[in-house]
C-alpha cells in the first residue's frame, strides 16, 4: 500500500469515475431529451473531478501512473469506491435518488476539505464543490417532484429509497487511512458530516412525502476494495477498449 | 529581463487567437481560461484553469495553445494547470459578454454567493439575447455543454441558450 493520501484520493476519485460512468450508462436513454442532456452533463463533470482526483494520486505515488493508467488498469478489488456508486442504475428513479444521496454526501465532504491543509487537494475540492452544489439542486429538486408525484412515481420513489437507504451506512466509513491524514488537518473527521447530510437528505426526503425505511445498514468494504458483483461488469464495459488496445491513440 | 517581458506580450498576443472550441467567439483569453503567460529562457509557460471541470474541450484548448504559440516562433510551450481561484464566469468582461449576446447566447449574470446548500431551483428571467425581453423561461438547467442552460422567450418565440453564471 502506498502512502494513505493516495489511498484517500482513490476513494475520492473511484467513487467519481464508478457513479459518472453509471451516469454516462443514460446517454440515448434518458426519460425526456433535457434530462439525458443533464445526466451526461453531470457524468462529464464527475469524470473531471475524477480525473483531478486520480492524476493527484498518481502524481504522489511517483509510478509513473497517470488517471488513465489507474481507471484502466486497476481490477476490481483496486478499487475504493463506495458501494453505493457501483449499483445498477435501475430505473430513472433510482438513479436520481441515488444521486441525491450522493450529492449530499459529497456536498458535504468537499466543502470540509477545501479547509484541507494539502494546498492542491483543497483546489480539487473547492472547484469540485462548484459543480456539486448545482447537481445537489437538480438531483433534490426531482426527488421531490417524483416522490411527491403521482402514485406510480411515489411507488417507485419509496421502491428506491428502501433499497438505496441501507447502502448509505458505507459513507462515513473510516479507517487508519483517515487517522493518519486527520492528525494533519488534510482531511476532515467524517463522523462530524453525517449529521448534517443527515439532516439534509431527511429534509428533502420529508418533502418528497418518502419514508426512510427501518433496519440496519448493508455491509462495508468498498473503501477496502471488497464490493458486490455489479463492480466487475461495469468495470468489463469501462476497461475493455483500452485493455484490447494497449496506448492506443486517436 | 525585458525581453522576455516583451516575448510574454507577444505569447499572450498570439493566445489571443485561440478560440473556445465550444464557444468560437471567445478566445481563451476573454473565458480567463488563460491565468498567466511567462518566458523564459525562449520557453513560454501558459498557465491554464479549466472552466467546468466535466469540459471536454480542455485538451482541444491546449493543442491550439501549442500551435498558436509555435505558429508565433516559441519553440518550446509548457502548459501548467491550476485550480485556484476556481474559474468564475466573473472573469468574463464586458466587450467578450456582448460579443456572446450577438451571437445568440445570453451572457451570464454577476454569480454571487449563495448558501452552500441551495435545493430551490433558481428562477432566473434571463433577457432574450435576440430581442431583449424579459418574458423569458427556463426550460432546463443543462444545454448542450455544460456552460449553458436553455431558455425560451416569449415574446419573440425563440428558445435560446444561455452561458450560466458560475
Amino acid at each position: 500500500m502506498s502512502g494513505p493520501l493516495f489511498e484517500y484520493l482513490l476513494r475520492l476519485g473511484d467513487d467519481r469515475l464508478v457513479l459518472g460512468h453509471r451516469l454516462s450508462e443514460w446517454c440515448g436513454h434518458g426519460p425526456i431529451l433535457e434530462e439525458d442532456i443533464a445526466t451526461t452533463n453531470i457524468a462529464l463533470d464527475l469524470l473531471g473531478h475524477a480525473t483531478m482526483f486520480l492524476r493527484l494520486a498518481g502524481q504522489l505515488e511517483g509510478k509513473g501512473r497517470d488517471e488513465d493508467a489507474l481507471a484502466y488498469w486497476r481490477d476490481e478489488h483496486e478499487f475504493r469506491n463506495l458501494q453505493l456508486c457501483e449499483l445498477p442504475n435501475g430505473d430513472f428513479g433510482f438513479t436520481i435518488l441515488r444521486q441525491f444521496l450522493f450529492d449530499a454526501w459529497s456536498l458535504h465532504w468537499l466543502e470540509a476539505l477545501t479547509r484541507s491543509s494539502h494546498a492542491e487537494l483543497g483546489a480539487i475540492a473547492a472547484k469540485a464543490l462548484k459543480e456539486t452544489r448545482y447537481h445537489l439542486r437538480h438531483s433534490g429538486e426531482w426527488v421531490q417532484r417524483l416522490g411527491d408525484g403521482t402514485e406510480e412515481s411515489h411507488a417507485r420513489m419509496q421502491a428506491a429509497l428502501d433499497e438505496l437507504w441501507p447502502w448509505t451506512g458505507e459513507l462515513d466509513y473510516q479507517d487508519s487511512v483517515d487517522q493518519a491524514l486527520r492528525s494533519d488537518a488534510v482531511v476532515p473527521d467524517l463522523a462530524l458530516l453525517r449529521p448534517p447530510w443527515e439532516a439534509l437528505t431527511r429534509e428533502v426526503i420529508g418533502r418528497a412525502t418518502l419514508r426512510i425505511p427501518d433496519g440496519p445498514p448493508r455491509m462495508t468494504g468498498g473503501r477496502c476494495g471488497r464490493h458486490t458483483e455489479h463492480l466487475g461488469h461495469l468495470l468489463a464495459e469501462l476497461q475493455i477498449v483500452a485493455r484490447s488496445h494497449p496506448g492506443a491513440k486517436w | 529581463m525585458s525581453g522576455d517581458r516583451e516575448a510574454a506580450l507577444r505569447a499572450r498576443a498570439a493566445l489571443e487567437s485561440v478560440m473556445d472550441p465550444e464557444v468560437p467567439v471567445l478566445s481563451i483569453v476573454e473565458l480567463g481560461i488563460v491565468r498567466d503567460v511567462a518566458v523564459e529562457d525562449a520557453a513560454v509557460t501558459v498557465t491554464v484553469t479549466p472552466t467546468y471541470s466535466g469540459c471536454p474541450a480542455m485538451r482541444t484548448i491546449e493543442e491550439g495553445i501549442v500551435v498558436a504559440l509555435e505558429r508565433a516562433g516559441f519553440a518550446k510551450v509548457l502548459i501548467k494547470t491550476v485550480y485556484a481561484p476556481a474559474w468564475t464566469t466573473d472573469w468574463i468582461e464586458a466587450p467578450a459578454r456582448e460579443k456572446l449576446r450577438a451571437y445568440g447566447i445570453a451572457p451570464p449574470e454577476r454569480t454571487e454567493a449563495g448558501p452552500l446548500v441551495q435545493l430551490a431551483p433558481l428562477v432566473r428571467r434571463v433577457p432574450c439575447p435576440f430581442c431583449g425581453s424579459s418574458d423569458t423561461s427556463l426550460e432546463s438547467e443543462f444545454g448542450a455543454t455544460a456552460c449553458k442552460s436553455l431558455h425560451t422567450c416569449h415574446a419573440c418565440r425563440q428558445p435560446f441558450e444561455h452561458f450560466k453564471g458560475f
